[in-house]
């Protein structure tokens, strides 16, 4: 593939390692995001022309300028749920690709309390009862999704379990992620359920973490003498009619897609290539059901061909398709501002071959990344080595 | 003297037919005809319609450990619940809590029917809400 001018390219990538911790900020591990990033590609705060950051709950990223330096650049803030940094990142991508600037910069950071998030019903356009009664819980929502699909398509048990097994060994070799244990599939079948057919180990965490990715125009990355990885696709979408979403108290009677379905199919069409052309995907995993149906609505594979997949460990680091590699949110935990970005970080390391000992083999190119969030948003991103 | 009615926990979610028994409200969108539960407040555009009573339990699972407050307004001893999406006649489906039923009887399939469900908040007091139970169940 032959560079073109509007060509965007990510040069470098930084992160705060995710889990708790107790002395810092969200804001700060923000910062020392930045700070890493900018490191990496040997550049200085004042050479960045604009950036986009956003949390959900760890307050303003603009106010981080306050930390690296006022520098009077355009700093534009993101709040779109569990979409925050997908969204920050289609900024740069945009703004990129308009022409408008040719160096910035995309930050994600998040700093959750302990214990499951804790939603107002009135912030989703929701009567109180629903939330007052219990039933707005977002492990309810892929409890049910999950449930209904492992009937509709035959998934088993074991193998939501086995999802679980695959990211905490996968955390294990990754210095970023939260759970670095590995945790055998007969312990996470066997622990107590938290809600059905979930066991506690087949859930995510809120938790905290930050993520900085450094953009630039083709022209730039090469002036820079940074290669880094091209951003073939960024691609935010929508909930369509029929769609089973997170916060729903009815369903129509019509089932339809997702907006992963839609946020998929643009990115791919954006990107000119096939689901079978992708070398590594991080796709949404809050809980294993997640990661099993996520396979299928990105067009990974046919529903119901799951089971098959990830008993011959296709979805592992030596697989076919390595899904998750450095752990998803299952061993990273989800800090909702920095999670999505987390994905495209660890495609960016892995593309770029400094994944140490969860590199994946056989000179990956194309990376994938998928995040899902309420009301019913996906963002969806393609990279390029 | 007949005891104090339970207050219901919100307007515009259930109603009762002269016999006593309830009725869920569901909306139906004069524009489009989509059919929404719950009613929304604009009642111009949205038709009062009162939803089918019988349906199938279309997904299920079990709430066991105590979600946040807010928004639960439960009691803090907390006893694990049922939840389920109940496909009610072709029309919707719709969340509800499940009662009167065992854990270990829920399945997808299963033939429910609209029953009220008295909800315990944490100062002590109740208020009515609505949920589904087993058709065989009076």
């Amino acid at each position: 593939m032959s560079p073109s001018t509007s060509d965007v390219r990510i040069i470098a990538a930084g992160i705060h390692p995710f889990g708790r911790t107790p002395g810092l900020s969200g804001l700060q591990q923000g910062v020392f995001a930045v700070r890493q990033a900018l490191a990496a590609a040997g550049l200085d705060w004042r050479d960045i022309q604009f950036a986009y950051g956003g949390s959900d709950s760890a307050g303003n990223a603009d106010t981080m300028v306050s930390e690296l330096g006022l520098t009077g650049l355009q700093f534009i803030n993101v709040a779109n749920g569990c979409a925050t940094g997908g969204s920050a990142m289609f900024g740069a991508y945009s703004t990129i690709k308009s022409g408008e600037f040719d160096l910035g910069i995309a930050v994600g950071f998040d700093k959750h309390p302990r214990g499951a998030f804790d939603p107002k019903p009135a912030d989703w356009g929701l009567p109180d009862w629903y939330g007052e009664t219990g039933l707005m819980l977002t492990t309810q929502f892929f409890a049910m999704k999950t449930q209904r699909y492992m009937a509709e398509h035959g998934i088993s048990v074991q193998t939501l379990g086995r999802v679980a097994e695959k990211a905490f060994a996968n955390g294990v070799a990754t210095p970023h992620a939260w759970r670095r244990e590995a945790v055998d599939l007969e312990t996470i079948l066997a622990a107590p359920l938290v809600s059905d057919p979930f066991t506690k180990f087949m859930f995510c965490s809120p938790g905290e973490g930050a993520v900085a990715l450094v953009f630039a125009s083709a022209a730039r990355a090469r002036r820079l003498g940074l290669d880094g990885v091209r951003l073939r696709a960024a691609a935010v979408r929508s909930r369509p009619p029929g769609s089973f979403e997170v916060f729903s108290p009815a369903l129509d009677i019509v089932r339809g897609p997702s907006p992963t379905t839609l946020a998929s199919r643009a990115a791919f069409e954006m990107a000119g290539v096939a689901p079978a052309d992708i070398d590594i995907a991080q796709l949404q995993d809050t809980e294993t059901g997640a990661e099993i149906m996520h396979m299928a609505e990105n067009g990974f594979c046919a529903d119901g061909d799951q089971d098959a997949w990830i008993a011959e460990g296709r979805t592992r680091l030596e697989g076919a398709l390595p899904v998750n590699t450095d752990g998803g949110c299952l061993a990273c935990g989800e800090p909702i501002g920095a999670s999505g970005l987390r994905q495209v970080y660890e495609n960016f390391v892995q593309l770029t071959g400094q994944a140490g000992a969860r590199q994946v083999g056989g000179d990956p190119r194309l990376g994938y990344s998928h995040v899902y969030g309420a009301p019913g948003v996906s963002a969806v991103a393609i990279v390029e080595r | 003297m007949s005891p104090t009615p339970i207050p219901l926990i919100a307007e515009r979610l259930i109603d009762f037919d002269v016999g006593g028994a309830p009725i869920l409200l569901g909306g139906r969108d004069q524009v489009t005809g989509r059919l929404v539960f719950p009613l929304p407040a604009d009642e111009d555009r949205f038709e009062r319609i009162a939803l089918p009573d019988r349906g199938r339990l279309w997904s299920w699972t079990i709430q066991r450990f105590r979600p946040k407050s807010p928004p639960y307004a439960g009691p803090a001893e907390f006893t694990p619940y049922a939840v389920g999406y109940v496909a009610l006649d072709e029309a919707i489906i719709v969340e509800s809590r499940l009662s009167g039923v065992a854990f270990e009887d829920l399945r997808i399939g299963l033939p429910l029917r609209l029953t009220t469900e008295t909800f315990t908040l944490q100062n002590g007091e109740t208020r009515l809400t609505f949920a589904f139970a087993p058709e065989d169940r009076s």
